[in-house]
């Protein structure tokens, strides 16, 4: 009962308790804010330090808390609650914990206010500066900027933990006893993170979607304060003005960090899965944990080839490959990675700049792969330096850049190469066999990114420009045009390529 | 007078050893140390204020707050690091136990020596393995960053049960309770000890000192 307690004492744990709600906010925004956090021991004391402890108090940190207290004090029934949510760049955001400073009715009514109380309430502050760098959130905390941002909200009343997802864990960071009642600070935190890998796929959000602020600097020490600061006032979903408010308030907030440019974009969103997934594995066994390092596998996986479009179309190209008779000789082989290829007709089809044609070949057969390779001469082809061309590739007479096959059911010697059995006039699809690729110095090993994969995402890498000859600027007759002078100019030059050749060896 | 005891025990790599050690002693010396008292006229005192510091951990994936004092952390320093040289050099199965003791110093007239009487004593148990491959290392990291912050929650429960603690000193008593050698911070008065397990599960040194009390009992 307060007549038990002096006025003096009542005061003074009244204004124990306000400043000690305002510190907890303090302390649990401050942790979240993704920097490390550094203050000063000072021997000699001053006024502004509550409790003994040296915690900064950024001002819309404390203008928010004192908002939502509105001059009243946690109570029975009455708690303070800060909420720390995640934000995606597009826009998913999700509760990650509730910090809840409660009042109950139990009293300790001879224990001193004006120091076992006020010591307590210090050592419980240091509790929850420890423990707010032990939950799962902190670790997403110091990895916010490019592909998520943490936000609070803080709010007073009855405690709202259904945005935790189902099996959120609790701890209690402590209690201190006083004589109107005892003060409880725990935390509810999310342990199933599964939800933010799975809605990533799907939304195909596009890139250019994102403001990019190529240059402005990343959030660091400075700035941070006044952009978690923001309110992340939003209420619930039924209020329209709300949303509203929190759309302002959060493009606010995005617009302040540096997002990174598309390509990066896609980098760094594979590299938050893997966070999400410890976070998930952290506090608890997720609910289906393979459920969600699938998604996360399958996303890296699809996301990367988005990138390269033109690798992207030479793998969609060889994947399904052409349906046209007409071209499932040598137009299959030579036109794989250029599409335009197959509209001019097989003569026109083959390759008219040769050297490409010889980098789509080799690039097509992997390396170590069990396979003839392919049966072109660089010596068929009129290319300067031709032999210096890789030899054993096959004899002339089954050089389809020499001897076109006629008609469809003569396969090209490159198809039959590639055909797993060498069967005649097969349908497309069985034109391209999926080869179990082994690279060398590589083991079947747990990560998600292994030597096979990569060689296998990144064979068809986009064309260089320099190469990439439009077909209706040359033929193969200009070429052919065109050689006598180049013969001419070589020959002109016959001395310096000798000199060249001696100084090789 | 009773002592409060409390074991934690962990499991680490031997490269690891260090961190998880400061990690667990700056956490116990946060909550166990204050500000400078500056005693005024009348009996009373004021009490200066203590920063804290986050440090994140090499080989551990784990942050923790230490008190922010250069001589504290010096002095933690220094005794984890000859916890550590004396686990690797022991040529045991690497289980060693390191102690941190709060006591009181009760002034005893001469010519018996002050008593140390200890009021609360943390043992943490330290169980080092070896670890075959770069993977497993990883994965090494990730948990013995999740069983530290379990170990961080339990110091935490222990020290909110807030039980007993020594009385707050007058001037001429403060030496007894808290060290007061540091300019910026005042610990409660502490000794960190450490022992090493032999392989026969017995502790060398316990048994030295056993042997010796013994002697000096009769």
């Amino acid at each position: 009962m307060d007549r038990d307690l002096s006025p003096q004492d009542k005061k003074d744990l009244d204004k124990f308790i306000k400043f000690f709600a305002l510190k907890t906010v303090q302390v649990i925004v401050q942790a979240r804010l993704g920097e490390k956090i550094c203050t000063r021991s000072s021997s000699s004391p001053t006024g502004s330090d509550w409790f003994n402890l040296a915690i900064k108090d950024i001002p819309e940190v404390t203008h928010e808390a004192k908002k939502a207290l509105a001059g009243q004090l946690p109570g029975i029934g009455r708690s303070m609650c800060v909420e720390i949510s995640l934000k995606t760049s597009e826009g998913d955001s999700m509760e990650l914990e509730t910090w809840c400073l409660e009042m109950n009715e139990k009293c300790d009514k001879d224990i001193k206010v004006s120091y076992t109380v006020y010591n307590r309430l210090s050592v419980l502050l240091k509790s929850l500066l420890a423990i707010t760098r032990v939950t799962p959130a902190y670790k997403l905390s110091r990895k916010q900027g490019h592909d998520y941002v943490i936000l609070y909200r803080i709010y007073f009343g009855e405690v709202q933990l259904s945005g935790l997802g189902e099996g959120f864990q609790t701890v209690r960071v402590g209690v201190v006893s006083t004589p109107v009642g005892t003060v409880t600070l725990s935390c509810a935190y999310r342990t199933n993170l599964a939800f933010m890998s799975n809605r990533q796929f799907e939304r195909s959000a596009p890139i250019m979607g994102i403001i990019v602020d190529h240059f402005v600097d990343p959030p660091c020490s400075g700035q941070r304060p006044a952009t978690m600061g923001h309110p992340c006032n939003y209420r619930a979903p039924d209020e329209e003005d709300g949303f509203a408010g929190v759309q302002d308030s959060q493009e606010v907030c995005t617009t302040s960090f540096s997002t990174s440019p598309p390509s990066q974009l896609y980098a760094s969103r594979l590299s938050y899965q893997p966070a999400a997934l410890a976070g998930a594995d952290l506090c608890h066994p997720a609910a289906n944990p393979n459920q969600v390092l699938h998604a996360g596998k399958e996303g890296g996986v699809l996301l990367v080839p988005a990138y390269p479009p033109h690798g992207a179309d030479a793998h969609l190209t060889v994947e399904h490959a052409p349906n046209t008779p007409g071209s499932s000789g040598d137009g299959d082989g030579l036109s794989q990675s250029e599409d335009g290829r197959r509209d001019d007709g097989r003569r026109s089809a083959s390759p008219t700049d040769p050297v490409e044609a010889l980098n789509a070949f080799t690039r097509k057969v992997g390396a170590f792969v069990n396979r003839p390779v392919t049966q072109i001469t660089a010596a068929s082809l009129d290319l300067p330096f031709a032999a210096f061309a890789p030899r054993g590739l096959g004899s002339e007479e089954n050089d389809p850049m020499v001897q076109p096959p006629d008609s469809p059911p003569c396969p090209s010697p490159l198809q039959a190469s590639l055909h797993s059995q060498g069967s005649e006039g097969s349908g497309p699809q069985d034109d391209f066999v999926m080869i179990d690729f082994r690279p060398a110095f590589s083991k079947d090993d747990l990560l998600p990114m292994d030597l096979g994969t990569f060689y296998r995402e990144f064979q068809n890498p986009p064309q260089l420009a320099s190469l990439s000859l439009h077909i209706s600027s040359q033929s193969m007759a200009d070429d052919l045009d065109s050689l006598p002078e180049k013969l001419a100019v070589y020959e002109k030059n016959i001395d310096e390529f000798d000199a060249f050749v001696d100084m090789l060896q | 007078m009773n002592c409060r005891s409390e074991v934690l025990e962990v499991t680490v790599e031997s490269r690891q050893v260090e961190e998880a050690m400061l990690a667990l002693l700056h956490t116990i010396l946060l909550h166990r140390s204050t500000g400078k008292f500056h005693y005024k006229k009348e009996g009373t005192y004021s009490i200066g204020t203590v920063g804290t510091l986050d440090f994140d951990c090499d080989y551990i994936d784990f942050t923790f707050a230490r008190v922010s004092s250069e001589e504290l952390d010096r002095v933690i320093r220094k005794a984890v690091s000859e916890f550590k040289d004396a686990l690797s050099n022991s040529g045991s199965d690497g289980m060693g136990q390191i102690s941190l003791e709060f006591y009181q110093k009760k002034k005893s007239r001469w010519p018996f020596s002050d008593e140390c009487i200890p009021w609360e004593v943390w043992s943490i148990k330290v169980n080092v393995v070896n670890l075959a491959n770069e993977q497993e290392r990883q994965i090494c990291r990730e948990k013995v960053g999740e069983k530290l912050g379990e170990k961080v929650i339990n110091v935490v429960e222990v020290i909110n049960r807030h039980e007993y603690l020594p009385k707050m000193p007058t001037q001429s008593e403060v030496d007894n309770v808290f060290d007061t050698s540091l300019k910026d911070v005042q610990p409660y008065l502490y000794k960190i000890t450490y022992q090493i397990t032999d392989s026969l599960g017995t502790s060398v040194s316990t048994t030295m000192r056993r042997l010796i009390k013994d002697t000096l009992a009769l």
